[in-house]
């Protein structure tokens, strides 16, 4: 086989990403490598490659977390919370549309309580909410979802630690390079700046690009806010071809 | 003076848009991405550990792992994504289903599994590398957990691809102190009959994994 795949991509500012060992955040003690990563200069077929999930067969309510869990659906059984929509596109570091890429989300309920059995916050579960979604990106690069607004909750760090209310968010993109799982947060939460998770990102900056923007103008007359998220994967570089 | 007065701009990449920066994907990761092991129903497909059904073409394996944090306790929380090259040293780029090979996967532990994950999968083939030598058969793996902020890329060789292991331009340039801990070591046999490989990641410590950046 010849080499068959010439994309390589902007390398990664691990600067601006979260420091993988911050101690205000304390699970990342005993979990961050303290050894430096290895750099590979010349990526392989194996590094520019990625799974394409445009022919992935979705279910026709994976994006909608206000019905996919929905327990009787002939009791207009519907989950507690804001109503809001989530959309976005996703782009390159170059501005160009990333399409067909698999985006898929997962959220605590309007109580900030997952429906995992891991968690037992006291808040309750809600009967009619899973907090599990997906799509495919269109040609243009976008996406949208349909959910409640999450919920803060507390979780075990310092002795007094809560999550603003956030969606973590897992897009593919082009390749295993760019594969990205981040957190969306919303504009105006308070505890934003005081997170420990959030604060493993030195630069202020690069947080704000994790937070969505009330979109007013799209937002729904007597149905819902709506939320923008613009998700940015890395750049594709055409390399030179090479007689392998 | 020129018609045109293009300007450049100072610092090129400051026309550039920065990548949205990493969160970690938390102890809740598997609602969204392995819903068996939080519990929750499986939607009518779900991306799993099997990428290779058993009429898929090559020698069927169990790959079998567990990451270990820097006191040597299993990472039960751990979600592992593989992506490999089927049987002749292709990656199958379109994933399906329904086909009878993915090269991409996930595993998770599930609760009962003390940390332990599994991938169904076929022994890849070689792959090329630039300058004509081919790599050996590797699975490239991504992890990723609550306490890790960025997911962190392995490979993983295997211990019987001895003479293709030393051939390989790529784990070459892993410094020679450093390359067993991207080996899996063959362990007999899983309950199907399948060889089975075992690696254990390491996260910290003397025999820390290498891991990549690319």
């Amino acid at each position: 086989m010849a080499l068959n795949d010439h994309t390589a991509f902007v390398m990664r500012d691990r600067n601006w990403h979260p420091d993988p060992a911050a101690a205000g955040y304390k699970t990342t003690v005993l979990r961050a490598p303290q050894q430096a990563l290895m750099s590979i200069q010349t990526p392989s077929v194996s590094e520019r490659s990625g799974p394409d999930f445009g022919a992935m067969a979705l279910g026709g309510n994976d994006n909608d977390l206000l019905l996919n869990y929905r327990q009787d659906a002939a009791a207009d059984g519907l989950p507690i919370g804001e109503r809001i929509q989530v959309f976005g596109r996703v782009i390159d570091q170059f501005g160009a549309a990333v399409s067909n890429t698999l985006v898929e989300i997962w959220q605590a309920n309007a109580g900030g309580r997952y429906r995992h059995d891991m968690d037992s916050y006291l808040a309750p579960l809600d009967p009619n909410f899973g907090g599990v979604g997906r799509s495919v990106t269109d040609a243009e690069g976008w996406y949208r979802f349909r959910t409640v607004r999450p919920g803060p909750y507390p979780w075990p760090n310092d002795p007094n630690s809560w999550r603003p209310a956030h969606i973590h968010v897992s897009v593919m993109g082009p390749s295993i390079a760019t594969r990205l799982i981040t957190q969306l947060y919303f504009e105006g939460d308070p505890l934003i700046p005081r997170c420990p998770i959030v604060n493993t990102i030195r630069d202020p900056a690069a947080v704000e690009t994790l937070t969505a923007r009330l979109d007013m103008p799209r937002s729904r007359s007597f149905d819902c806010l709506v939320y923008r998220f613009d998700i940015v994967t890395r750049g594709a570089l055409q390399t030179w071809f090479e007689n392998a | 003076m020129s018609p045109l007065n293009l300007k450049q701009p100072r610092d090129p990449a400051s026309v550039y848009l920065p990548e949205t920066p990493s969160q970690t994907a938390g102890p809740y990761v598997h609602i969204g991405l392995a819903l068996d092991v939080a519990g929750l129903p499986e939607r009518e497909h779900e991306i799993d550990n099997v990428l290779a059904e058993p009429e898929a073409e090559g020698q069927r394996i169990e790959l079998a792992g567990v990451v270990l944090d820097g006191a040597e306790q299993p990472v039960a929380d751990i979600l592992v994504e593989a992506w490999q090259a089927d049987a002749n040293g292709n990656y199958v780029t379109e994933f399906a289903f329904n086909n009878v090979f993915n090269s991409f996967g996930r595993a998770a532990p599930a609760a009962d599994d003390a940390g332990h994950w599994r991938f169904r999968t076929v022994k890849p083939g070689r792959l090329p590398y630039a300058g004509g030598i081919d790599m050996a058969p590797h699975v490239n793996l991504m992890l990723f957990a609550r306490g890790i902020n960025i997911h962190l890329h392995t490979r993983v060789y295997f211990d019987d691809e001895a003479e293709a292991n030393a051939d390989c331009p790529f784990l070459n340039r892993v410094p020679p102190h450093r390359r067993n801990t991207l080996i899996a070591r063959r362990a007999g046999d899983n309950p199907a009959g399948d060889p089975r490989y075992d690696i254990v990641i390491r996260l910290q410590g003397p025999e820390e994994t290498v891991f990549f950046d690319f």
